[in-house]
């Protein structure tokens, strides 16, 4: 009965391991980055090389960010035993909103002239807020209403992109604002210098979690890693943080782009000059994104009751987590996230149309599970998430690049889905996870 | 007399047209031990689950030294330092251990992340007093043993100084080494000063373990009586015909 029992300063001796479980990687993981090599490798072979240039790297990355940041929202969404149709409608309403206020209602009723500074932020924030307010509406419908998610999402897919319809009379709004245009992609970038900065910051951030977390588990005098382990998974994350500033860095901005870009500063473009695009504005949006929710989702208390509630709903209930509450805010960060992504698609695609978004539903929900969300809750992670994305905007871009028409793209996509989640069920069977 | 440490009086609960409770009072005094008995479906675990948070009454009144309380939710019932270990133990099968012990009340960095390791320092300290063998700290909980799981049950109630423990079926999964262990553990309970609620089957253990009995059957309390005062096939017959022999010779 006293405390001597416990490991004080000395960590117990463990038994021999092998490599990969040195580095205690999640197998799970090691398998999407696998399947990811596998389909990479796969279509630049059929492509000739053309896949794996930076500049098809640059689109792939672009392209995904917009499912990428919705697919992080879903994970929490069906972590807690929840599923939300609705995303591709709320992407399409938020996304009417934007539209409305920056090309019509600002410069219209509020006198704001067209490139005025406050267009971007005022468009913005009201999409975002129209976005959050639906989510959190939602999520009313589910935890006080007990209507199921299903079907409340089912219906808010039919209501939102369709109010969203009415918003914009059925039109295509263009041309948008230019600040605005900048969070889409390819025409926001930081150019190569910052974005070597920002690489840089990026590989200190991470050599320093490392150690950070090696150093919280010394002084509690808890098993670690050896520290050879250590220093391959830091060298990792530095060497994968630097290649992909490296490989956005070497696709160069086209010459007639760069010139016009010196002109309109009244400047003349040197002989020779180049530069290359760097990271894009929207693809730091969606890291923005990814390291927020993945704090939320393991070191915060609601990420602690999400995964709580999805893991045994009446444990959490009777430990005194008001899970109602929960999904009303589940369902709040899902709409953020759909206005966020609305904006990189709308800012991506130059303009308001009314099927934007259209089938984004099933895309992110199919990137949510590809990446390791169980749909039976409780399980998931944000990073399996967007390498679900990614993975599924590849197969989609390669396959277009090989010449595969459009239909048997689908039919691979659904195919692959299904796949996957066999795959993932058979492993959890031989790990005994669930 | 002193104080009576929780005493619940006209407790009554419907669920649609069955009164699952009816018009029940019960009280506990501070280091007593008094054991619930009944059937399945008598309504002694909805009479706990009552006292818990987990329902609410639809009559009757609960008082905590003396003094009213209102317990509309688990966090109601926590507040009044009343812990509960659940005959399902109620654990999120996902999580590991220390985030289960801590669930709902985490402990906190200043800059409010939770703080996993002074949680798993903390799980290890109060493990290494309930269930010393215990060391899997960083598995989700679904993948220890009915007895491992048990220990994070009790230790999540133990851990935050309960003053009115409610122990459903604490020994229904365990073998009966670490059924001793519980024993153990809730005369140590007893003589720091705690009330404890038990639940169980077993009347033999229930004779060596409580202070009192308090018998139910169809949502009704049928005897409350010290132990010294009765025999083992009194209850069993409080239990099974729904009458106290005493109060009957009486």
């Amino acid at each position: 009965m006293t405390d001597s029992t416990e490991p004080t300063g000395s960590t117990p001796t463990q038994s021999p391991r092998n490599f990969i479980q040195s580095l205690e990687l999640d197998t799970r993981l090691l398998g999407m980055i696998g399947a990811f090599i596998v389909i990479a490798i796969g279509f630049s072979i059929a492509t000739g090389g053309t896949f794996l240039t930076p500049r098809n790297i640059f689109n792939v990355t672009i392209q995904t960010v917009s499912v990428a940041i919705m697919a992080t929202g879903m994970v929490f969404v069906i972590v807690t035993r929840n599923i939300d149709l609705s995303v591709g409608a709320l992407l399409a309403i938020s996304s009417a909103v934007i539209a409305m206020v920056q090309a019509r209602w600002l410069p219209g009723y509020f006198g704001l002239e067209y490139g005025s500074v406050w267009i971007a932020p005022l468009a913005i924030l009201s999409g975002l807020l129209v976005s959050t307010l639906i989510g959190a509406f939602n999520g009313w419908l589910i935890g006080y209403q007990m209507i199921p998610a299903f079907i409340v999402t089912l219906g808010g897919f039919l209501v939102w992109r369709y109010a969203g319809w009415y918003l914009t009379d059925g039109q295509t709004i263009a041309p948008l604002d230019s600040t605005f245009i900048l969070l889409g992609g390819a025409e926001g970038t930081l150019g190569e210098f910052w974005s070597w900065v920002v690489g840089g910051l990026a590989s200190i951030f991470a050599v320093w979690s490392v150690y950070n977390a090696r150093k919280n588990r010394v002084s509690h005098g808890f098993p670690t890693k050896p520290m050879w382990a250590e220093y391959t998974i830091g060298g990792i994350f530095v060497v994968a943080i630097m290649g992909f500033v490296a490989t956005l860095n070497a696709y160069d901005i086209p010459k007639g782009k760069l010139r016009r870009m010196f002109e309109a500063r009244g400047e003349v473009m040197p002989d020779g000059f180049t530069q290359g695009h760097g990271l894009p504005i929207s693809v730091l949006i969606l890291i923005a994104v990814a390291v927020v929710m993945t704090v939320v989702a393991r070191k915060t208390r609601l990420g602690r009751y999400i995964f709580a509630t999805g893991g045994n709903p009446d444990a959490a209930e009777l430990s005194g987590i008001n899970t109602r509450l929960l999904t009303v805010k589940v369902f709040a960060i899902m709409g953020f996230l759909c206005g966020l992504s609305a904006i990189v698609a709308q800012a991506r695609l130059q303009a308001h149309t009314t099927d934007i978004g259209t089938l984004d539903e099933l895309r992110v929900i199919a990137a949510a599970v590809i990446g390791g969300t169980a749909l039976a809750g409780g399980a998931g992670t944000i990073y399996g998430a967007i390498l679900g994305a990614l993975i599924m905007q590849s197969l989609t871009s390669g396959m277009g690049m090989v010449g595969v028409d459009s239909p048997l793209q689908n039919i691979v996509v659904g195919g692959v889905l299904v796949f996957a989640v066999w795959v993932d069920i058979v492993y959890r069977r031989k790990t005994g996870d669930v | 007399m002193t104080t009576p440490l929780l005493e619940m009086k006209n407790i009554s609960i419907r669920f649609g047209g069955i009164k699952a409770v009816d018009n029940v009072s019960i009280s506990l005094m501070p280091g007593e031990v008094v054991g619930l008995l009944g059937h399945n479906g008598a309504g002694k675990s909805t009479l706990i689950k009552i006292l818990a948070g987990a329902y609410k009454a639809d009559e009757g009144e609960i008082f905590v030294d003396g003094k009213k309380v209102e317990i509309n939710n688990p966090r109601d019932a926590r507040a009044q330092n009343i812990e509960t270990i659940y005959q399902t133990l109620a654990l999120a099968d996902n999580l590991d251990a220390a985030s289960n012990l801590f669930l709902g009340r985490e402990l906190t960095t200043p800059f409010g992340l939770v703080d996993d390791a002074k949680m798993e320092a903390e799980s290890r300290k109060i493990m290494a007093r309930l269930n010393p063998n215990f060391n899997r700290f960083s598995e989700p909980v679904r993948s220890l043993s009915g007895g491992q799981r048990q220990s994070v049950a009790i230790a999540r109630a133990v851990y935050f100084n309960a003053r009115i423990l409610i122990m459903d079926e604490p020994t229904a999964a365990l073998g009966v080494h670490e059924t001793a262990m519980v024993a153990d553990l809730i005369k140590e309970l007893k003589s720091q000063g705690l009330g404890i609620f038990l639940i169980s089957h077993d009347t033999r253990e229930m004779m060596e373990l409580c202070d009192r009995v308090s018998v139910m059957k169809n949502g009704q309390m049928i005897g409350n009586e010290r132990v010294e005062d009765v025999t083992e096939d009194d209850i069993l017959s409080m239990i099974i015909m729904g009458k106290n022999p005493k109060r009957d010779a009486a």
